[in-house]
Order: C-alpha cells, then sequence, then structure tokens
C-alpha cells in the first residue's frame, strides 16, 4: 500500500508543549523503562489501527501496568496539554485509535485481566485490555457468554468495544454492547477516577454510562468493566437460503420481521460475495445465487423448531429457491465460516479493499443497493456487499489497488457518496464502526450545525482542554465548511458560507 | 379506546416558548398528563404544556420501529402497536391509566419485564429535542444500531426532562409474545432470584418474576411450544388473570400500594442481593432486582440498605418532601452529572431541582 495519510485539520494541530518535560513526567509516572516508548522504531507499530491507510507516528506510546499508573500518565499529560489517544488492540476501523502527530497513544495492552466471573449474577468484571472472544471462552464453563461478537472478536478488546459501541452479529436480538455492559471504571482527562453505571439494573443520577459508550474515547478512559453475561441458548439452529436476485433477499428479510420473528442473527451476501468466502473456505455455499441469507434461531428445542418451520415457509414464499438448515454442530460452524471470513475472502481477490458501515431503515435495502450499484459503476471500483440484514447495518467492501495512485482517493470518494445514500434513507454513516478520523466528514453531512455544536459543548464540558483523542468523532464547523465546497462530496449545494464560531 | 385527538406538531411553539425562557432565565416546569407529578422532588417553573405536541410520525411495522411525538398519550400509541401484533419491550406504567410517551422516557420507568427485554434507555433509538438554548436538535435515529456523535439520546431517559424537551422519540419494539401465562409458584422471597436464574439458564422464557411475599409469580411468552414446555417443567398453579396481577403490578394498582399510607420506596439491588431487613412490607418484582417498600423507616436507613448491597432507593411517592427523592450519587459522578446539564442546559431553565437541586 502506497497511499498513507493522516487527515488533520490544521485546527487539530495547535498544541504546544515542551516535548522533553513530556518524556521526563512519563518516565517518572512509568517506572520501567520499556513503559515509555519514543524512539521511531518502536513507535512504528502504533502508527495504524485496523484501518491502515491512515498512518501517523506519535510523539510517545505510554504503557501503565496500573490504574494509578495510567492516571499519573493523564494527570502529566492534562497539565502539560498533551493529546492522549487510547489504544487497545488496535482493531479500529475508523482510525479510532489512529495517533495524534503532537501527541501519545495510551496503550492499555497490559491490562488484560479478566478480574471476576460471577456465574450467579451473569456477569464478567474485565480490564479493558481483555479480548471480547476471552470473556465468552472464560464464561462458558457456567454456561454463560457475552452476546456483542464483532467480527474482529478473536483480536478486539473490551475497552475498545465500550468506547466504540461494537456490534456484532448478534444485535438484532441480544444488543450492542451498550445493552451490555453494566458499570465501566473510566478516568476524566485529568486522570481522577469514577464509576459510572453500577451492580442493579440503573443507577442515580444521568445515564452517564450510555454516554460513554461509543464516545470514540474523546470523554474518558475506560480502565475496567463489568458486563452482563447471557445463558447460552440451549438449542440452535442455523439455516441458508439462496435468492434469485439481491432484493428478493431484502423482501424475505422484512418479511420475518413482520411476522414477529427476531433471529438471534440475519446476514446476507451478494454475489460476488459468496464466491470469494466459497473459494475461500467452501463453506459449501450456492454459487450461482445472487444473494444468500444466513440465519440464526435459537431457544428452546420446542421453540426453535416452531421457528424453523415458519422461517422455511416464510422464505420460500419471497422467492427463495433453495433453504438449508445445518445438520450438525459443524455444519452450522461452515456456515458461518463464510461469513465470518467474508472480508480476508474479499482480501484474496483484490490487492486492497475499504470496509464501509452504514445503517439503514431495512425496507430501503433493495433501493439502496441499488444506489451503490450505480456508484460502482460511475467510479469504476468493484463493491461486494455483506451485511447484517437484521438490523440494516451494511458493509459494503470496495475494492481497489493502493498502488495504483489516486485509487484511494476516489475509493474514499466513493465510500463518502455511499454514506450520504444511507443517510439520505433514514439512515447513518456509521452503525459499529465508529467515525474515528474516517467518516468525520459524513458527519457533515448527517447533523445540522446546532447538533454539532451540541456535541462539541458536551466535549468541552467533560475535556475543556481537548486533549482526548482530539480531531475525531466530531467535525470543526471549519472542516464541514471546507468539505461541503468539495464536489467530490454530492452535497455541494449546502455550502453555503458559515460564520466561524468556535 | 379513549378518544383520540387529532396529531398536531407544535415543535416550534415549544422551541419558540424555550428560547424566550433561556432568554429571560424563566424556569419552566415540564407537564405531560400529570400522571408522573409525585414522582421527583417538587417541581418549579412555569409550567409548559406539552401534551398537544401529539401523534405518531412514522410506523413501520417490519422495521420494528416507530417514531411518536412526546405529547401523544401512552394508551394510544400501545394501543397502535398492539394492533400490528407489536409492543414496547420496557412495558411502561400508566399510572392512573395516564401518561405520554414523553413522560414514560423522562421518568425512565420500567414494568415487570424490564429485566428480560430491556429497560427505556435500551429501547431508544433516536430523540429530538429541544436543548435549553431553544434549539431543535436531533440525535440517534430510528436504526437499531447508530454510533455516529456521541449518544445523547439514551440519558434523556430518566433524566426527567433536565437535559431537553422531548419532542419526538424512535422506539426498537417487540413482537407481541403468540403465547403467554402466569404461574404461581411456593416458594420463599429469598430465592427468587435463584429460581429465575435457574429456569433462565434452562432456556425457558420468563418475562416476569415476582413475589408478594407469600407466592412467586412468574410470567412465560413466546412461542407455543416452547411455552407449554416450560409450563410443564416448573409447575405451580396457573393464574387465570396473569394479565390483571402484571398490569396491576406495573401500574401500582395491587392492593400493596394502595393501602395505608406510609411511603412508598423503590430499591433498585443488584442480581442475587440478600433481601433488606427494613421494617414495612415490601413486594419484589424484577427477580428481586426491584424492590417495592412501604415503610415509616427514615430514609437513610432505607437508603444505607440499599447502598450496601450495592444498589440505591428511591423515595417514590410519598414521605417526607424535604427528603432528595434520588439517592445522591458518590460526589465524582455529581461533578460530571453538572456537566453534562451544563452542556445541554447552561441556564438550567428546564425542571430546575426536579431530579437533584443543583440539576
Amino acid at each position: 500500500m502506497s497511499t498513507t495519510r493522516a487527515p488533520y485539520r490544521p485546527e487539530d494541530l495547535t498544541f504546544q508543549y515542551d516535548r522533553t518535560a513530556l518524556l521526563k513526567r512519563l518516565r517518572q509516572a512509568l517506572p520501567r523503562p520499556e513503559q515509555v516508548i519514543d524512539d521511531a522504531e518502536g513507535l512504528r507499530p502504533y502508527e495504524c489501527d485496523g484501518l491502515a491507510a491512515y498512518r501517523q507516528l506519535p510523539v510517545a506510546v505510554a504503557i501503565p501496568d496500573t490504574v494509578e499508573q495510567a492516571q499519573a500518565v493523564l494527570a502529566a499529560c492534562h497539565e502539560l496539554g498533551v493529546p492522549v489517544t487510547a489504544r487497545g488492540a488496535g482493531t479500529s476501523l475508523s482510525a479510532g485509535s489512529l495517533p495524534h502527530p503532537q501527541g501519545i497513544i495510551l496503550s492499555l495492552a497490559r491490562f488484560n485481566r479478566i478480574l471476576a466471573i460471577d456465574p450467579q449474577r451473569r456477569t464478567a468484571r474485565v480490564q479493558p485490555g481483555v479480548r471480547n472472544l476471552a470473556v465468552s471462552e472464560a464464561a462458558r464453563p457456567y454456561g454463560l457468554y457475552y452476546a456483542p461478537d464483532p467480527s474482529s472478536q478473536i483480536a478486539c478488546s473490551i475497552g475498545g468495544n465500550v468506547a466504540e459501541n461494537a456490534g456484532g452479529v448478534h444485535c438484532l436480538k441480544y444488543g450492542l454492547t451498550v445493552h451490555n455492559v453494566l458499570s465501566a471504571t473510566v478516568l476524566t482527562p485529568e486522570g481522577e477516577q469514577v464509576v459510572l453505571g453500577g451492580d442493579a439494573l440503573d443507577a442515580p443520577g444521568y445515564d452517564l454510562m450510555a454516554l460513554y459508550t461509543g464516545s470514540e474515547g474523546m470523554l474518558g478512559v475506560v480502565v475496567e468493566a463489568t458486563v452482563r453475561l447471557l445463558p447460552e441458548p440451549v438449542h440452535k439452529d442455523v439455516l441458508l437460503a439462496a435468492f434469485p436476485t439481491v432484493e428478493s433477499g431484502g423482501h424475505a428479510v422484512a418479511a420475518l420481521i413482520a411476522a414477529g420473528i427476531i433471529p438471534a442473527g440475519l446476514e446476507m451476501m451478494d454475489g460476488p460475495a459468496i464466491q470469494a468466502a466459497e473459494d475461500f473456505v467452501q463453506a459449501g455455499y450456492p454459487t450461482d445465487a445472487a444473494a444468500i441469507l444466513i440465519g440464526e434461531f435459537d431457544g428452546t428445542p420446542d421453540e426453535v423448531a416452531e421457528e424453523i418451520e415458519r422461517v422455511t415457509a416464510l422464505l420460500r414464499e419471497h422467492g427463495a429457491n433453495e433453504v438449508r438448515v445445518a445438520a450438525d454442530a459443524d455444519e452450522q460452524a461452515r456456515f458461518w465460516a463464510g461469513r465470518k471470513n467474508a472480508f480476508p475472502a474479499v482480501g484474496r481477490i483484490s490487492p486492497d479493499y475499504y470496509c464501509m458501515d452504514g445503517t439503514i431503515p431495512r425496507h430501503k435495502l433493495a433501493e439502496v443497493l441499488t444506489g451503490i450499484e450505480a456508484l460502482s459503476r460511475e467510479y469504476g471500483l468493484r463493491v461486494v456487499n455483506v451485511f447484517h440484514a437484521g438490523d440494516g447495518n451494511l458493509h459494503p467492501l470496495v475494492l481497489y489497488d493502493g498502488n495504483v495512485p489516486g485509487e484511494f482517493e476516489q475509493t474514499e470518494a466513493l465510500g463518502q457518496r455511499i454514506l450520504e445514500l444511507c443517510v439520505d434513507a433514514g439512515g447513518t454513516v456509521t452503525g459499529e464502526h465508529g467515525v474515528g478520523l474516517e467518516k468525520i466528514n459524513a458527519m457533515c453531512h448527517q447533523f445540522s450545525r446546532e447538533e454539532l455544536d451540541q456535541f462539541h459543548a458536551v466535549k468541552a464540558a467533560f475535556d475543556a482542554a481537548g486533549t482526548l483523542n482530539p480531531g475525531k468523532a466530531v467535525p470543526t464547523l471549519r472542516r464541514c465548511r471546507e468539505f461541503r465546497t468539495l464536489p467530490a462530496s454530492g452535497s455541494a449545494e449546502q455550502s453555503q458560507p458559515e460564520p466561524e464560531q468556535l | 379506546m379513549v378518544e383520540t385527538e387529532a396529531p398536531s406538531d407544535l415543535r416550534e411553539e415549544i422551541a419558540a416558548r424555550v428560547a424566550t425562557a433561556a432568554a429571560t432565565r424563566q424556569p419552566l416546569a415540564l407537564r405531560g398528563s400529570g400522571s408522573k407529578a409525585f414522582y421527583g422532588n417538587t417541581e418549579q417553573g412555569e409550567p409548559l404544556d406539552l401534551t398537544g405536541h401529539r401523534g405518531i410520525v412514522s410506523y413501520q411495522p417490519t422495521e420494528l420501529m416507530v417514531t411518536v411525538r412526546a405529547g401523544t398519550p401512552l394508551r394510544e400509541l400501545e394501543d397502535a402497536l398492539a394492533a400490528e401484533g407489536q409492543m414496547l419491550p420496557f412495558e411502561p406504567p400508566r399510572f392512573g391509566d395516564g401518561g405520554t410517551v414523553g413522560g414514560a422516557v423522562a421518568a425512565g420507568l420500567a414494568g415487570p419485564r424490564r429485566p428480560f427485554s430491556g429497560s427505556v434507555r435500551d429501547a431508544l433509538l433516536g430523540a429530538r429535542i429541544v436543548n435549553g438554548h431553544g434549539q431543535v436538535v436531533r440525535f440517534g435515529g430510528e436504526v437499531v444500531k447508530n454510533v455516529a456523535g456521541y449518544d445523547l439520546t439514551r440519558p434523556m431517559a430518566g433524566a426527567l426532562g433536565t437535559l431537553g424537551v422531548l419532542l419526538d422519540v424512535s422506539f426498537k419494539l417487540l413482537p407481541r409474545p403468540v403465547a403467554e401465562t402466569t404461574r404461581a409458584l411456593e416458594a420463599p422471597a429469598h430465592g427468587v432470584y435463584t429460581r429465575v436464574h435457574d429456569a433462565l439458564l434452562a432456556g425457558y422464557p420468563v418475562t416476569g418474576a415476582a413475589h408478594d411475599g407469600e407466592q412467586l409469580y412468574l410470567r412465560l411468552s413466546g412461542a407455543e411450544r416452547g411455552v407449554r414446555a416450560a409450563t410443564e417443567k416448573l409447575g405451580g398453579e396457573p393464574l387465570d388473570d396473569g394479565d390483571t396481577f402484571w398490569s396491576g403490578l406495573r401500574d401500582q394498582t395491587l392492593p400493596f400500594f394502595s393501602e395505608g399510607e406510609r411511603p412508598l420506596w423503590r430499591l433498585s439491588l443488584p442480581a442475587a442481593a440478600d433481601l433488606p431487613e427494613v421494617p414495612g412490607a415490601q413486594l419484589l418484582d424484577w427477580a428481586g432486582q426491584q424492590l417495592w417498600l412501604r415503610s415509616d423507616a427514615d430514609a437513610q436507613s432505607v437508603r444505607d440498605a440499599a447502598a450496601q448491597r450495592g444498589g440505591h432507593a428511591t423515595r417514590f411517592r410519598g414521605g417526607d418532601p424535604a427528603v432528595p427523592a434520588f439517592h445522591p450519587p458518590a460526589a465524582a459522578v455529581s461533578r460530571l452529572n453538572r456537566q453534562l446539564k451544563d452542556a445541554l442546559d447552561p441556564h438550567r431553565i428546564l425542571n430546575p431541582g426536579r431530579m437533584d437541586p443543583q440539576l
């Protein structure tokens, strides 16, 4: 990949401090030499996250072992006015943990312990660096699991899941991260420790736990979380349905929901995605289908049997030419393997790909997919579609070659148009990956000036100096003004000059 | 059926009224149907009636989503959802058979289904509000997955109108269960949580678990066969008027709530907490995680009993109005609460003091 960049704006880069003083303070806060990295070679692994097209070296990386050390790092940075970007496993797909050129990375990698599993209360108390899948693995002996399961669950960590309000394939029935976190200990920008939420089902005062979930490291740093565990379903069935058109698949999804059926997971892949996945993992997918649906249904054996009967009938009624129920656990795993490996599978058929994350109302599925196809032709870039059909969360993958000059820029422009299409259909620019630095221009399309002002007011109330993850999540008005005049945005007609008010 | 009034959009009038109040620093007391006027601390300010801003804005059953104006009577919304075989997941109370959608969100109160299908905020997808400057702003949206911008939607639940005047809200919905039944079982009150925990691990579709001091009431909802199988395994006796019991618990029309003059406290307790030994009568809901207490005990001892168990206590109805209705949060949390209030209503004109003297 040749194109690398970090699209910060001049107004994001106004931090001035004495670098030597910063390093001295960091070394005071962190006793072992390897806990502070400031040489180019050592900083290199931190220059990007899961969105590798954006790269930026930080000034330093601080790796605390304890909450007290993390507090001392934050206090020092607050005092000196140094930007701090918290980083867990670094799997963000929106450059959420991309370093700030004037800031440090606060790595929470060493906070990797599961502190307690309470099988009776069905909770797990974990440090932020614990991997998502590790929580379910630790809970399994008790017949419990942690429901939110992003595709990166082998690698991504709970702190990042809370910061991004991560989703996954089971959100429709079991909720997002925000529905599955009971409480969290967070550090304020000053380094003060605060416990949000509580052990009961509600807590007095405002629902700060909800506010901090998905706040992208802009309001505080999570150093501990207590998450809810769910009983493993006693029985589940996975079925696969093939459709002659993407549109008929979309209608079938709406029909299931309308019939009062809430699957544990309901995923859709289009023809090119089916082919790529089949070539990669031999999931047994029908490669002649224009779209497939993979549905998971759980409950008691009786309930599931009743549901599968109804679902099969409905799918056939809506044009499915094949419906297969996995015969055993192995086949269930194979059905899912194709979907879960869809991204790497697409990685094999293209030098690079760029993953989008819009959400739309389900009934706009066919309309938006047609729109994406037209845009794909307009830009001359192939788009493969994989999505969480049950909740309307699309992951169009734009295929490109980063070694072709200008192709990444074209890809970004196409991505921007796709997100605008989602917003105009009544949806949102990001369903589960976060805004980060990646989708920050698209925010100008989704929110009014007053709404952006309101976000800035919240940021200022919790982080007056603006040192936590600056430049991310909420665009400055100046950025929006400039962005709206760009022809590629497709919203040039909105580019009324606005007086700056910051 | 109550008579339904025509939908009307008073968004601009309400925003103008708040903008004027902001300019003159005139506190406003936000009002819906008044069914929860007893709840929280004493209201201050000029009344602002919001019941005229009403009507369902959009409802597509296949989306499992509804957007509705805040002044809409709860009954009207729930009737419309029921007609399509759907419902609000959080089973909001209708005290005195009243209540508006805005009031349900502002109070953040949920019925017996709460531990099993989520709270008010869990079902909230988006909200359009008037902030303390009189600006109309919208957060969240009409889709289940949405992480664009800070989540200023869910904190509206339970904020008692102190963060913004709700104009319209979008909820995630649930299909009404095909089958539902209630069983009454002989079981001690202290074992309720464990009993429900075991049932959930066995895959039984529990959607209500209450104990009135004598019997355990379990509601099962879901697919026909699943409910039947669970019913056989659980045993107990069928409760014929199950719906009446659960709505009586939800709306506080059971004799427990109406008899006598003792103040009503709500204790929110962690899962598996032991029951506090406070003098008075107790009624357990939420598998023991919501305890209703009729007691003359002094506020501090009730609050201490809840706090010792990791929970908190609300002076729900009655009692000394000088006693703060809500449990005081930890100092650091109080500071964050004030910071959030500052960001949305810096002049403190929206329901000042209703939730906390400092908010």
